[in-house]
């Protein structure tokens, strides 16, 4: 946010009543006005900031908390809605997987206080395990999406959602992409409304789905969507600006910018709402323009309907069905088309370019989990989170990762079926929360002959550090009961299981070979905390001893960011060195020299 | 940098025809990429233009590559920029200005490029005897024929010199402040703004440097040195096991970095896929036993050629 400043210059007119947001701060700020009082969330990337920012609002405006999944995280904000509060739900698009289950009945059951979901797809896959596109679900679940292309719309809509929400008795979601939840734009903001409390209905016809109940609301559901269909054929949601008839468009959400950065007179049918889609104006706007093309990122929702109306039309015949969208690939369609002429614009620049992609950070105690688990020769089944990066070189620890919590459940999976190789399950903490703990109890149920190391680093450490119920703190920062994980995994029925520090390798290796040996569930806790959230960590650096390191590349081995090659050379090979300001001290290229010639830099200060 | 500036009053707010302006702001997660388009953004924003700023965070922290697109003017569309159409590209790490190059304006770009090197342990991962770094090798000359107008600058020496190693990408701010004619003063005021409190004095140090040294050094900096020295005798890496002394500890196997041994049948270790061995020792060194001997014979061949 601006504060006034003297300048020397007369001051813009407008500056001040905007505000620089992004997609999901005007998510946030537009849930806020709506007057929402309680939103979950469980956290994920892009549309972590939803919950984070609607926490910085006041405790007694809006309860809002971290969830342990975001099932749970959609039946708080149902349970709210139950009430007569307004509520909501945040996710990614794999989030509503999970959420899948009860969104599917909420939409029978439709809504007492609004119920907007907030489902931040990934198109591009920038963090995500796939690129699913959550506007199927809406066509599956008969629920209205509305679609925002700016900060200022996803401020304007996620409020609008709310009112279509209690007008119409049905959830809505609001449908984000990374693009959208990480532009800022400038948004005018409003002032919070907080609708008069309706109280708890008691109508179990409408609130408990047994089969009689929920045969009749199905049809509800039927008749609701023609209703709505009838509103989005007239509401300033959907917008059509006609020029230019030789050529229509029809895009939604993000890629709408797209379409004007490229084609900026053109005529355009614009879908603030992309479901359902009124027939009617589908059928006006195709009539009105010669040719139709459809813009939309990810599977072919809106050209599916207007081909069903009988037009001919154009998509996913230009516009790709997988990744990200962007001016490119918007202007390389309509130049297959014929519609724009191509544009060589080109420097000439063809370097060969440096390999960057994530790593583990310096100190990062899975380093040593996936050195432990990599000597122990394991089949590895990974989850989802910092640790999945341990699949690449150098540690290359993990064999497989499918989605939150799978690992454990895949790991019964391949014992049951006569892997050979001992079998380790690696999972974090959050996510062993989040969806592990039931394969766990799988495990010891069905007797599985498997390791389990949970990766305890304290934090959801993926997605910028967020509390979680092993935390003791909750979203506010206030404190929280905290998770005693051995006494849970006890209790559940584990006989082995205990608990290490990640920094010494040696008893890392050692546990982990102890339970990898044991019959039956063991499960291994990794315990150190996460180098960066909630505090940063650092330590005095450790330097290589000058003229002794034979360069044997085993500290590269541990893919730590602070080593790297220096100009000296030994039997052909680099000498490694060390970057102090990088190096936070965690020891374990010391412990894996094999010369002993790591040491720390300077004297500990007492 | 004058005839690339733009009209920034806001009285005389560029036409709807005249395209944004684009600035893409590109380095390694940590650097204060997003710091540096924030203050871009709100300073743009401020001046009265439309402004919008894009960028993909998660993965970020990670020591990654991290990019920001800032684009403003009358009216803006897409918040990314196309490649082609970037009017400045700021980097805070060499090998990532040379990434995004190709998004550069061929005619009128300005590239504004810290010399700081950030090597990637990827590019750290090859044993072979004599293997180069996988890190850009091009020189700023190299790279001065493809842009219009480029300015490689010490900016991390600098900032060090200042005090505050941090404050590298407020040098480079600087610099690219002498791409606008926005008043220094907004400048200085909205760096203060973004930056801690306490380093406020150093930052605004930091930002007259750049802007000064870009004003004084017109031509591009002197030549990158280069991190590479790929000169290297060629070994042909050979091991010799005293099958009598193994016993079967296996440790070789599970910790060499190639995994190119293997327990044979008599449960002797054994090297399977001698083409994959690069003669690193870690084997030799690790052995309780001292069961294994790596030999490197010097090879025949051109230099820094390994077998």
């Amino acid at each position: 946010m601006h504060t006034p400043r003297p300048s020397t210059e007369p001051l813009p007119r407008d500056a001040k009543e905007f505000r620089p947001l992004t997609g999901n701060e005007a998510i946030a700020r537009g849930a806020w006005e709506a007057g929402v009082r309680v939103a979950a969330a469980y956290p994920g990337t892009p549309s972590t900031e939803i919950l984070e920012n609607l926490a910085t609002y006041p405790v007694e405006d809006l309860h809002a908390q971290w969830s342990t999944n975001e099932k749970v995280a959609l039946d708080v904000a149902i349970g709210a809605s139950f009430t007569g509060a307004r509520a909501l739900a945040s996710m990614k698009h794999v989030g509503l997987n999970v959420a899948a289950d009860a969104f599917m009945t909420a939409t029978y059951i439709g809504v007492n206080g609004g119920l907007v979901l907030t489902v931040c797809d990934d198109p591009g896959i920038h963090s995500s395990q796939n690129e699913q596109d959550s506007r199927l679900y809406a066509m599956l679940a008969s629920v209205p999406v509305l679609e925002p292309s700016d900060a200022q719309e996803a401020l304007d809509y996620t409020k609008l959602a709310f009112e279509i929400s209690e007008q119409f008795d049905t959830p809505v979601i609001v449908r984000g992409t990374t693009r959208l939840s990480h532009t800022r734009s400038p948004v005018a903001v409003g002032e919070r409304v907080v609708p008069p409390p309706r109280g708890f209905v008691e109508k179990p016809s409408k609130n408990v789905m047994i089969p009689a109940h929920a045969r009749a609301r199905h049809l509800v559901v039927l008749e609701r969507e023609e209703r709505l269909k009838e509103y989005f054929a007239t509401s300033p949601l959907n917008s059509c600006e006609i020029a230019d008839t030789s050529f229509g468009i029809v895009t939604a959400g993000t890629c709408y910018p797209y379409v004007r950065e490229v084609l900026p007179e053109a005529s355009v049918l614009k879908l603030g709402a992309s479901w359902p889609l009124s027939e009617k104006l589908l059928r006006d706007f195709c009539e009105t323009v010669d040719r139709i093309f459809v813009v939309e990122e990810l599977e072919p929702v809106i050209e599916k309907e207007i081909a069903a109306l009988g037009f001919a039309v154009s998509g996913k015949s230009l516009f790709p069905r997988a990744g990200e969208f962007s001016p490119e690939v918007v202007r390389a369609g309509f130049v297959k088309a014929g519609l724009l002429p191509p544009q060589p614009v080109s420097n000439g620049w063809t370097p060969e370019l440096v390999i960057r992609p994530p790593v583990l950070c310096a100190g990062c105690p899975h380093t040593s989990s996936f050195l432990a688990v990599r000597a122990a020769g394991a089949r590895v089944a990974g989850d989802i989170g910092c640790y999945t990066l341990g699949c690449l070189d150098p540690l290359r620890g993990l064999d497989t990762c499918v989605a939150m919590g799978s690992s454990i459940g895949n790991a019964i999976g391949m014992s049951k079926a006569g892997e050979t190789k001992p079998i380790v399950a690696t999972i974090g903490d959050s996510t062993f929360l989040h969806a592990g703990l039931p394969a766990l109890i799988d495990a010891v149920y069905n007797q599985a002959n498997i390791a389990v190391m949970l990766l305890d680093n304290h934090i959801t450490a993926m997605t910028g550090g967020q509390e979680h119920p092993g935390t003791g703190k909750t979203l506010r920062g206030e404190p929280a009961p905290q998770i005693d994980y051995a006494a849970l995994i006890r209790a559940i029925g584990v006989k082995w299981v205990r608990t290490v520090d990640s920094y010494d390798l040696a008893a890392t290796q050692q546990a982990l070979r102890e339970a990898i040996a044991y019959r039956g569930v063991a499960v291994l806790i990794s315990n150190r905390p996460c180098v960066l959230d909630p505090v940063k960590i650092k330590g005095p650096p450790l330097e290589i001893v000058t003229g002794q390191c034979t360069a044997c590349q085993s500290c590269m081995n541990l893919g730590c960011p602070a080593l790297t090659w220096s100009d000296q050379w030994f039997e052909g090979r680099h000498r490694v060195k060390i970057d102090p300001a990088l190096c936070i001290g965690c020891t374990l290229c010391a412990q894996v020299c094999t010369i002993d010639c790591i040491k720390i830099a300077a004297p500990v200060t007492p | 940098m004058s005839e690339t500036s733009i009209d920034a009053a806001p009285a005389v707010a560029p036409s709807a025809a005249k395209p944004p302006f684009n600035v893409l702001i590109v380095g390694v997660g940590g650097q204060g990429v997003i710091m540096v388009s924030k203050v871009l953004a709100a300073l743009a924003q401020w001046r009265g233009f439309e402004v919008k700023q894009s960028e993909v965070h998660g993965m970020a922290k990670r020591g990654g590559s991290v990019f920001s697109h800032v684009r403003f003017g009358k009216r803006v569309w897409s918040p990314t920029i196309a490649k082609g159409e970037a009017d400045v590209l700021v980097a805070l790490e060499w090998a990532e200005g040379l990434r995004w190059l190709p998004f550069l304006k061929p005619d009128t770009g300005i590239f504004i490029c810290d010399t700081k090197r950030i090597v990637p342990p990827f590019a750290c991962l090859n044993r072979t005897p004599g293997a180069p770094m996988r890190y850009s090798r091009e020189t700023a000359d190299e790279v001065a024929s493809y842009v219009a107008e480029g300015y490689a600058i010490d900016a991390t020496t600098m900032a060090e010199e200042l005090g505050n190693e941090r404050a590298a990408n407020v040098v480079l701010l600087g610099a690219l402040s002498n791409a606008l004619d926005f008043p220094v003063a907004d400048w200085e005021t909205t760096v203060a703004d973004f930056v801690p409190k306490k380093t406020v004095a150093v930052n605004l140090e930091a930002f007259r440097l750049g802007r000064t040294w870009v004003a004084e050094a017109r031509a591009p900096a002197a030549d990158v040195p280069l991190v590479h020295a790929p000169v290297a005798a060629s070994y042909a890496p050979r091991l010799e096991i005293n099958a009598d002394w193994c016993k079967s500890c296996d440790i070789c196997v599970k910790l060499c970095p190639e995994r190119c041994l293997k327990l044979n049948a008599e449960r002797v270790a054994e090297l399977a896929a001698p083409e994959k061995c690069t003669g690193c020792r870690l084997c030799e060194w690790l052995c309780p036993d001292f069961a294994i001997r790596v030999h490197l014979d010097p090879q025949a061949g051109a230099e820094g050629t390994a077998r």
